[in-house]
């Protein structure tokens, strides 16, 4: 009788791609509920649409490549990159949006390279930044949180709009990044003085820096279950700290806006903890990670204060998502029985 | 405890399993009916059989020596009967088939006579080492290093560290704890003596992971209740202990958690001063020396949930893994798998028949539910666990990407070479990637891409070389045709002005004496040729002894002696040779330069006799020449008063060069002489080689007569103009002439009486027929080489191997003199060839080496 020929190891360990998927999806609940609190079931109807769209487009293509589907489907690669897709885009955005969004993410940025593992650029941010510069109106067009609003929308107003563009009236205010960004002539001080967003939050305006709250709950959630490593995410934090307590210029006209509103407000606790992790498009070794996170903490900074678009967790994502292979060349580790490290584009043994 | 531990980099936790094996106790397994011992059951060349089929044998008996250095003995585990040597399924990670011993026991287990040993500690380190080479010791934990290697290492770095392994870090095995709770003494005592052969280290460490209390606890007894009378330098040994990880016990890894020192890429712990060995390696050296005893048998761990019964057994090296597994209750139905080792490292058997060997720490036979089928593996999404888990800081999912694309490039420079394949990367990794199989795969890739590297190169050179030595050929054979045209050409002229058949000389043999005429004539590219010998003598002989010294074996270093000295001899001759030339030269010229007049003259004298007329002409021409110089300078420098006189001499020495080139040039009108029936004129033939070729025709033409009537002409003819010029002279140069003229004529006068005394022998047919001559010597001279060839074929028909031996190492040392020589004169002529002798004379030399080695 012969038995089994496998090679070593032939022990396994318990954890799949399959669960450190679902961790993931479980890991943005606090940041999603903060977000339903606040601007209502929007981010939800989001989510549903954008898993609906990736999973179709998913499968179809999967279809085309002649792979398995359920066992494809079945990693949660694209429900991950839908539900941070949902949680990108503004609540109560157009249903064709999400579509776009979630079809360039999966055709064009993930399975066009080959599926999961093989895409060089976080899939959810591609989308994100085809419908942010293809649709700009409708992409800067954020509903006011809770203590601004009256009160929120209901579910059946909310397809409504969604569906067919109308039902829900003057919803939409200015994000705190956009209030700051815009000011060129106002003291910091009675900047948060005028606006009733940045005055009724305490950190950097109401409703956002809970939702940051809770996407950094699930950060550290994450980290807790070792899902990444703390180096990117810290360090991108570390540089966005630096170069707004460099540019915060106590606060004139000219500022680039406090520590607390870059750190809280925006996308800067979902892209920390949820993209900039993205393993698959990030450097590999740990240096890579720190290099690789703080530069695109200093990216978001510049892009925020000198660029043309309040936020720029994607554009600097994807950007340093370009440079991931070029600085994996460069920080391969010491290896045990080596004096130095090497660098990868070695040809041979010196 | 005090020792300081090293943290050791990544590492996984996997359930450890040791509890279902440490259940009951060591059990001793029953001897099989037929032991299957195979050539190879350690790192390095397999042994060869000494025992032949039918051979009864003992326990302990060797029954297959190691083959070189790098290699173990193999002993019989049991009395018995040898009934095959054949291959069999052995516990290979290939799956492939091994030559196998297969004895057939009598189950009486007789041992061979034992020598005891009552204090190894007292036996020499040679004495040592050689023991354990001989009782077939390669590393137990699992890699099968032999021993004797291990504990011989180079001079060149000195240990300071013994490191005993006792870690075991492999979940389910339990070999090792055992062993340490059992023959915990023994281990100690084997660790002392380990030290004894090392030289006494410094530091003499047991590293043991902590989840085994009972071996520490047992191995700190022994410590402390032996007496350090009976075993020397025991206060030195040290158990620590340290936390469990895996893969803690691997030789570098463990080097690192005791030392934090690690171990250089491609090197040995050697190279740092250290020297491992197994707990398991340990008791078997102590037996060996202690009580004579070879490695026969060794314990193993049999776990798994297939088995009814899990625990450790004593085995005979060479059991059926089949026996061993019937005796544990071995349920085939339920076995998923059956795996040789552990569940990180071990490798699955290929057959339920494999013997248990030196190397076998662990028989799993685990359960479908225990060690369910890998799943498919998914695609890499560069989580990084692996990386975090490397041993060794290797970026693992790098180094799969790079394996999937075969780019051997960036996998060696991610370092693929220094992975130990723990598969710690493997059994993180979230998509179950069989990580390490892609590594195994493409470091095999890498190192046959080396081989096939290195054997294109060669073969690529072979090609060159042919091509060039087919040109080389071609362009000969093209010379020689073109010559053998000319020659018949020539002939032909010869043949209408004046019929001689026969004169015309075997062109071969005339273009071989010109060679060497050419050669004689020149000192300049003697003395060359000469000092080109010794240079390559020299530079041989530096290799020769380079390579001895660096030669690690003893009977690799008697051959390079041996070439080495042959090397010297030659170069020596080279020397001798050439200071010989120098010398001759120097006393030519030094001759002329003496102080002594006497001796001067004598010299001159003696240059003179040796010297044609036209060369004699050049000679003086050239001193001349340098005379005017000097006297040109001298005038040049001198007073006014004095200036005068010196533009007279100045004047004159001109005139005499003028006179002498007018000479040399009717000299070489002449110098033919009267035998000066070739259309051709030597000097006036563009190419060398021609013109030596006609040159030598023209003086193998000659008859003894016939050269002298030349050079009689050619003294009268100097005898007239020395004649005309002493009329013209002035009074001063006078005497000088007169006595040239009275020299003249006297040398005119001994020729023709020389000519009168040839002309007799000058008639007989001999004398004209010395070129057919020439064609009969070398046709004789082939017949007698053939002669010679059979005569020697038939001597070695009837000689004794030594004496063929003899004759051949004879024959090879005159064909590689003959090579030599070739080879100078290759050199000489600037050949194309000489690559090919050169290769042609090394490849004599390494074949008279391996003559004389054997």
């Amino acid at each position: 009788m012969s038995f089994l020929r496998a090679s070593s190891p032939h022990a396994h360990g318990r954890i799949d791609t399959r669960s450190v998927m679902r961790t993931v999806i479980l890991a943005t609940l606090p940041g999603l509920a903060a977000l339903t609190y606040f601007f209502g079931p929007g981010s939800l109807l989001n989510i549903m649409l954008a898993l609906l769209f990736c999973l179709a487009a998913e499968a179809a293509i999967l279809a085309l490549r002649k792979r398995p589907l359920s066992f494809y489907l079945q990693d949660y690669s694209a429900a991950v990159t839908a539900v941070l897709l949902g949680l990108a885009l503004p609540p109560y955005c157009p249903w064709w949006v999400v579509a776009v969004a979630s079809l360039s993410a999966i055709v064009l940025a993930k399975q066009l390279y080959g599926g999961m593992g093989y895409n060089p650029f976080n899939p959810a941010m591609v989308g994100y930044v085809v419908v942010l510069i293809s649709f700009p109106l409708q992409m800067s067009q954020w509903p006011a949180p809770l203590p601004l609003a009256e009160q929120l929308p209901s579910i059946s107003a909310a397809l409504q709009h969604v569906f067919t563009g109308e039902g829900l009236d003057a919803y939409t205010s200015a994000t705190a990044l956009d209030i700051v960004k815009q000011n060129n002539s106002q003291l910091m001080s009675q900047v948060y003085a005028d606006n009733a967003l940045l005055r009724t939050g305490a950190l950097a305006g109401a409703g956002w820096e809970w939702v940051n709250l809770g996407f950094l709950m699930g950060g550290l959630y994450l980290l807790y279950k070792k899902v990444f490593t703390w180096h990117a995410p810290v360090s991108m934090l570390a540089a966005l700290s630096l170069c707004a307590l460099l540019g915060y210029d106590a606060g004139s006209s000219q500022s680039g806006g406090s520590l607390t509103l870059h750190l809280f407000s925006g996308a800067t606790m979902l892209g920390a903890f949820f993209i900039v992790t993205d393993p698959v498009s990030s450097t590999v070794s740990t240096r890579g990670r720190l290099i690789f996170g703080a530069a695109i903490g200093a990216l978001v900074y510049i892009i925020r204060v000198l660029g043309n678009y309040p936020d720029a967790i994607a554009f600097a994502v994807l950007l340093m998502n370009f440079a991931a292979p070029f600085i994996d060349y460069y920080t391969v580790p010491r290896s045990y029985g080596h004096d130095k490290a090497r660098r990868a584009t070695e040809k041979q043994e010196p | 405890m005090s020792q300081l531990i090293y943290p050791l980099r990544g590492g996984v936790h996997p359930p450890e399993n040791k509890q279902q094996s440490l259940q009951t106790k060591l059990q001793h397994s029953a001897i099989p009916a037929e032991l299957i011992l195979p050539l190879s059951q350690h790192i390095g060349a397999p042994a060869e059989a000494i025992v032949n089929i039918g051979d009864k044998v003992l326990r302990g008996q060797m029954i297959a020596e190691p083959n070189g250095p790098f290699s173990a003995a193999v002993h019989a585990s049991s009395s018995g009967e040898v009934i095959a040597i054949e291959p069999r399924p052995i516990p290979h990670s290939s799956g492939l088939w091994g030559d196998c011993i297969v004895i057939r026991c009598d189950g009486e287990d007789r041992w061979v006579p034992r020598t005891e040993t009552e204090n190894p500690y007292a036996l020499e380190t040679d004495e040592l080492l050689n023991r354990v080479r001989q009782s077939g010791i390669a590393g137990m934990g699992g890699a099968g290093f032999p021993t004797a290697v291990k504990l011989r290492p180079p001079a060149t770095s000195p240990i300071d560290t013994l490191i005993i392994n006792g870690t075991e870090c492999e979940p389910y095995i339990t070999a090792d704890d055992v062993l340490m709770q059992q023959r915990s003494d023994d281990i100690i005592r084997g660790c002392a003596l380990l030290a004894h052969m090392l030289g006494e280290p410094d530091n003499i460490l047991i590293g043991v992971e902590d989840n085994k209390p009972e071996a520490i606890a047992a191995l700190e007894h022994s410590l402390a209740h032996l007496d350090a009378s009976e075993v020397p330098g025991i206060d030195h040994i040290k158990v620590v202990s340290f936390p469990t990880k895996y893969p803690s016990g691997g030789e570098k890894q463990l080097i690192q958690i005791l030392t934090g020192k690690e171990v250089p890429s491609g090197g040995l712990p050697a190279h740092i001063g250290i020297v491992l060995q197994n707990v398991g390696t340990t008791v078997a050296i102590w037996e060996a020396i202690r009580y004579g005893k070879p490695l026969t048998e060794r314990i193993t761990t049999v776990v798994g949930e297939s088995l009814k019964q899990q625990g450790n057994t004593l085995v005979r090296i060479g059991t059926p893994s089949a026996f061993v597994l019937k005796q544990f209750g071995f349920d085939e139905d339920r076995c998923a798998r059956l795996i040789a080792g552990g569940p990180m490292m071990g490798f699955s058997l290929p057959d339920i028949n494999a013997p248990l060997v030196k190397t076998s720490n662990c028989l799993l036979a685990p359960s479908h539910q225990e060690m369910p089928d890998p799943e498919p593996a998914q695609a890499c999404i560069r989580c990084g666990h692996c990386a975090e888990a490397c041993p060794a800081s290797l970026l693992p999912q790098q180094l799969y990407w790079y394996a999937q694309a075969k780019d051997h490039d960036r996998l060696q420079a991610h370092n693929l070479m220094d992975c130990i394949e723990c598969g710690a990367c493997a059994y993180v990794c979230p998509s179950s990637i069989p990580l390490v199989q892609y590594y195994r795969a493409s470091k095999g890739e890498i190192r046959q891409a080396a081989i096939d590297k290195e054997k294109s190169d060669r073969s690529r050179q072979r090609f060159e070389f042919r091509q060039k030595r087919i040109e080389a050929a071609e362009a000969e054979k093209e010379a020689k045709r073109l010559a053998r045209k000319k020659a018949a050409e020539a002939a032909k002229a010869k043949a209408a002005a004046k019929p001689a058949p026969g004169s015309a000389p075997a062109d071969p043999v005339a273009a071989a004496m010109a060679r060497v005429q050419a050669q004689q004539d020149d000192p300049a590219e003697q003395l060359a040729k000469l000092e080109r010998a010794f240079n390559n003598a020299s530079n041989r002989a530096k290799s020769a002894e380079e390579k001895w010294q660096q030669a690690e074996t003893d009977e690799q270093k008697a051959k390079l002696e041996a070439r080495f000295k042959q090397a010297q001899v030659r170069m020596k001759d080279a020397e001798t040779k050439l200071a010989e030339f120098k010398q001759s030269q120097n006393s030519s010229s030094l001759a002329v330069d003496s102080d002594d007049p006497i001796e001067r003259a004598k010299a001159k004298a003696q240059q003179r006799l040796s010297m044609s007329p036209l060369e004699k002409a050049r000679n003086t021409l050239n001193s001349l020449q340098e005379r005017l110089k000097k006297a040109q300078q001298k005038a040049a420098e001198a007073d006014e008063d004095k200036k005068g006189a010196m533009n007279a001499a100045v004047d004159k020495l001109t005139q005499k060069i003028s006179d002498l080139k007018q000479e040399i040039t009717d000299l070489q009108a002449t110098a033919p002489g009267p035998g000066n029936e070739s259309p051709v004129d030597p000097d006036s033939i563009e190419d060398p080689i021609e013109r030596a070729k006609a040159k030598a025709m023209q003086r193998l033409s000659m008859s003894p007569t016939e050269k002298l009537q030349s050079s009689l002409k050619s003294l009268e003819s100097r005898l007239n103009k020395s004649e005309e010029k002493l009329a013209s002279a002035d009074a001063d140069q006078r005497p000088a002439l007169e006595t040239a003229v009275a020299k003249l004529q006297e040398k005119i006068a001994t020729v023709k009486q020389e000519i009168r005394e040839a002309e007799p022998s000058d008639n007989s047919p001999a004398a004209s027929a010395s070129e057919p001559q020439v064609v009969a010597a070398v046709e004789d001279a082939a017949s007698a080489a053939i002669a010679k060839a059979k005569e020697k074929a038939a001597a070695q028909a009837s000689m004794s191997p030594e004496e063929k031996r003899q004759a051949q190492v004879e024959s090879l040392k005159q064909r590689i003199d003959k090579a030599q020589q070739r080879l100078d004169n290759a050199m000489a002529e600037n050949n194309d060839n000489i690559d090919a002798f050169k290769l042609g004379l090394e490849k004599l030399q390494n074949k008279l080496a391996e003559l004389e080695a054997e």
